[in-house]
């Protein structure tokens, strides 16, 4: 079983409940913006705390049974919507902060050649386009050891051209690592095109 | 202009209690900044007015509320003095003491704005790529509201060169000891050939200060070429 996530939070006015299981290398989180999609990969990462329910990736229990492992031994490789790069750090040490949890599956050479990220290296996070920080993100997520990715809508800042290469990298990614992924969006298109099963969130 | 040795012997002693104090009183600065920008306490809105106390009291107040503390018979002054035989009355330490009290209010409001400003969700994203909270904080956070610890020095640095009533009426304005640059200025002005010495000791404060700026703004565009303190 790759995920089997059932959680539930109170957040202000809005409830967010949601129970699925899959066994699929690509699980997608489909449904509308505001319909808490990104506050349940945060539950899974351990950044936000469900009030109550069980989290298990990939045969291990994150969450519930009194158990609640911290965000850092969780091994998620979490991918943000917005990128989110460590400003005051070059985009090689962006790409190596999670890489002391031990080795990856996957190194930076092979990170930088499949990220086409060679060129970037040198460059502060504040100069890259949209395109090029998701990129280093995802390279970044990779290079952290994870037993599993959480892709938040990581093409939703791009253009049609980049988000297609986007995609061609993920599914390389899906099929050479075999890494379990968790991959949020509201675009059907890509969700049809890379999940093997979808999980549809309402509002 | 010629600086005189009674001149150096003040800029020197100036210098070593705003160094000094303002040296000393920055972990805790930071440590104060940090706790009312992120903590959720009881009691925090009456920290924070206890900080931000030097900034409107009238300095001489502070310092005579520094002399009750500190004074061979106050509640801290007397322990030191027991304990190590160690006083700060009427010396270099005092003032080093009291510049330091003065400032305080204005580092911690430098540093805690820069505190609030950093993004936490770049702390979350640490985290998850398996940073410890320790870890996160030294490669994050801190280095994120550096520019806030830079301009916090600056001011600091800035109020402890001009601090003169919490001292004059802490630890007296003693030669050598006590003296620094705002109190010879002031004994100066008492002098009727004071004149020139006036002048000379004013021109120094001016510099030292407007060159702590330029330098804390160099430090701050060579380290990021992006926030700045000005």
């Amino acid at each position: 079983m790759s995920f089997d996530v059932t959680v539930e939070k109170r957040l202000g006015e809005a409830e967010i409940a949601v129970s699925f299981r899959s066994d699929a290398g690509l699980t997608a989180l489909f449904g509308p913006s505001g319909s808490g999609k990104s506050s349940i990969l945060n539950m899974i990462a351990g950044l936000l705390t469900p009030d109550s329910g069980r989290v298990v990736v990939g045969g291990e229990l994150l969450f519930g049974n009194g158990v609640d492992l911290r965000p850092e031994a969780r091994h998620a490789g979490y991918v943000f919507q917005d990128a989110r790069l460590f400003p005051h750090l070059k985009v090689r040490a962006n790409l190596l902060y999670g890489a002391r949890r031990g080795v990856s599956r996957i190194g930076l050479d092979e990170v930088v050649d499949l990220f086409g990220l060679d060129h970037l290296l040198g460059r502060w996070p504040r100069t890259l386009s949209g395109g090029e920080a998701q990129r280093v993100a995802i390279g970044r997520a990779l290079l952290s050891n994870p037993r599993f990715l959480l892709l938040d809508e990581p093409l939703a800042s791009l253009d049609q051209a980049r988000a297609d290469e986007i995609m061609r990298m993920i599914e390389r990614v899906r099929d050479e690592l075999k890494l379990p992924i968790l991959y949020v969006s509201h675009n059907p298109a890509e969700v049809e095109r890379l999940a093997a099963c979808v999980v549809s969130v309402r509002r | 202009m010629h600086l005189t040795p009674d001149d150096w012997e003040v800029i020197r002693l100036s210098l070593k209690v705003a160094i000094v104090g303002v040296a000393v009183m920055l972990p805790i600065a930071f440590a104060l900044a940090y706790v009312l920008a992120r903590g959720r306490f009881p009691g925090r809105i009456l920290l924070d007015a206890i900080v931000h106390l030097p900034l409107v009291m009238p300095p001489v107040v502070t310092g005579w509320a520094l002399l009750i503390l500190f004074g061979r018979a106050g509640p801290i002054g007397g322990w030191l003095d027991r304990a190590f035989g160690f006083t700060v009355m009427f010396r270099w330490t005092g003032a080093a003491l009291a510049a330091a009290v003065m400032a305080l209010p204005l580092m911690v409001r430098a540093m805690r704005l820069s505190i609030e400003a950093v993004d936490r969700r770049l702390e979350g994203a640490a985290r998850s790529l398996g940073a410890s909270p320790w870890r996160a904080f030294r490669t994050v956070t801190l280095p994120l509201s550096l520019p806030g610890v830079w301009a916090g020095l600056v001011l600091g640095f800035a109020r402890s060169i001009g601090e003169f009533g919490a001292t004059i009426s802490f630890v007296s304005n003693i030669p050598g000891q006590t003296r620094t640059l705002p109190i010879a200025i002031y004994t100066a002005l008492q002098l009727p050939d004071g004149e020139s010495t006036v002048v000379r000791l004013a021109s120094v404060s001016v510099v030292l200060s407007l060159g702590a700026l330029i330098g804390s703004e160099w430090l701050v565009r060579r380290q990021s070429g992006r926030a700045h303190v000005l």
